[in-house]
């Protein structure tokens, strides 16, 4: 009987210190899946965001894509900004006031950067007609041939 | 015929070389920044190098940026690391005593980098004259724009952005912009005149 009880009071405890364990990690279970949600989802938010912005010290790099460290401080500021409930807008439109427009990877279609997205389709429109009109010109026969 | 097609591609080719030309003359290094001109960024850092008597702050005093209206600022962002940054530390620290007891007030912005490291880069130049403060996650630097190091921001009495400088400055720059920004002090002798009518 001795010999029984401590074994009965190690038993117990180890019992209740993995009864304990498991109710902690059960808690935990219960609140991870909806930070976790969040957490990603403001994550997607930032990616999507910081892939918009060029990172000033890289060649043609987004925030998002550079390892360098302003790029990483960039993006903390897109995150906070984002989780004080600023629109992807808003937080572009910081940027710009910093940067320039130059910041924007893809620059707004407005004023002269009209032109940008205008002048290659019109480039190549122009220069399918030029080679179409090359080589009917070329593949006619001439008017005289008989 | 020959002579058409020739002067054609003469006019065709004068654009395409122009444009060439205006690109050949632009740094690319050099992007327009939208900050001359409009406020200043407010800021609010924490001295971690003091300076040198007069121009000395106590390490750990905030120095915020609305404290300074009335002064011209000039704002150096700098770093241990950075090469160009011991080009133009001692025009900058010399050009500083300068003005002491003027409505000047310099200030270093340390970025990206460990106070400790700061410190003993200001002690291997032989000293700095004005203030530094540290820009925690760089906050500061990205509010000015930065690009790197070294930059310097010229701000007027009215807390407006005047200039900005990429790369080394020099001392001739410095007194130039500082001077003009400076606030009128009236003659000795129209003060005079003015008080005896």
């Amino acid at each position: 009987m001795t010999r029984v009880a401590p074994r009965i009071v190690v038993i117990a405890t180890v019992a209740f210190c993995m009864a304990q364990a498991a109710f902690a990690q059960d808690s935990v279970a219960r609140q991870a899946p909806g930070l976790a949600v969040s957490d990603s989802a403001l994550e997607a938010r930032t990616a999507a965001v910081a892939a918009t912005l060029r990172c000033p010290v890289c060649q043609g790099e987004s925030i998002q894509d550079s390892p360098a460290e302003l790029a990483q401080q960039m993006r903390a500021v897109v995150r906070d900004r984002l989780r004080a409930g600023e629109t992807p807008e808003q937080i572009k439109a910081y940027f710009v006031s910093k940067y320039g427009e130059w910041i924007l990877l893809e620059p707004a279609m407005s004023g002269l950067n009209i032109a940008l997205y205008v002048l290659p389709v019109l480039l190549v429109v122009g220069g399918l007609v030029f080679v179409v009109f090359l080589v009917r010109k070329w593949t006619t026969p001439p008017a005289n041939a008989n | 015929m020959n002579w058409k097609r020739a002067l054609i591609a003469v006019i065709a080719s004068v654009p395409i070389i122009a444009l060439f030309a205006f690109g050949f003359t632009r740094n690319p290094a050099e992007i327009p920044s939208p900050l001359p001109g409009r406020d200043a960024p407010v800021f609010r850092l924490a001295v971690f190098a003091p300076g040198e008597p007069p121009l000395s702050r106590s390490v750990g005093d905030t120095i915020r940026l609305p404290d300074l209206r009335g002064k011209v600022v000039v704002l150096n962002f700098w770093a241990s690391w950075c090469l160009a940054c011991r080009d133009e530390h001692v025009a900058l620290s010399e050009t500083a005593r300068g003005y002491a007891g003027q409505p000047a007030q310099f200030l270093g912005v340390l970025y990206n980098d460990r106070p400790a490291a700061g410190l003993r880069w200001i002690a291997d130049m032989g000293g700095q004259s004005y203030p530094s403060v540290t820009d925690q996650r760089s906050r500061t630097a990205i509010d000015y724009g930065l690009y790197g190091v070294p930059e310097t921001f010229i701000v007027d009495t009215q807390g407006r952005i005047a200039y900005k400088h990429l790369g080394p400055i020099s001392e001739a720059v410095l007194r130039q912009w500082i001077d003009s920004l400076m606030p009128k002090r009236t003659a000795p002798d129209t003060a005079l005149r003015a008080r005896l009518r």
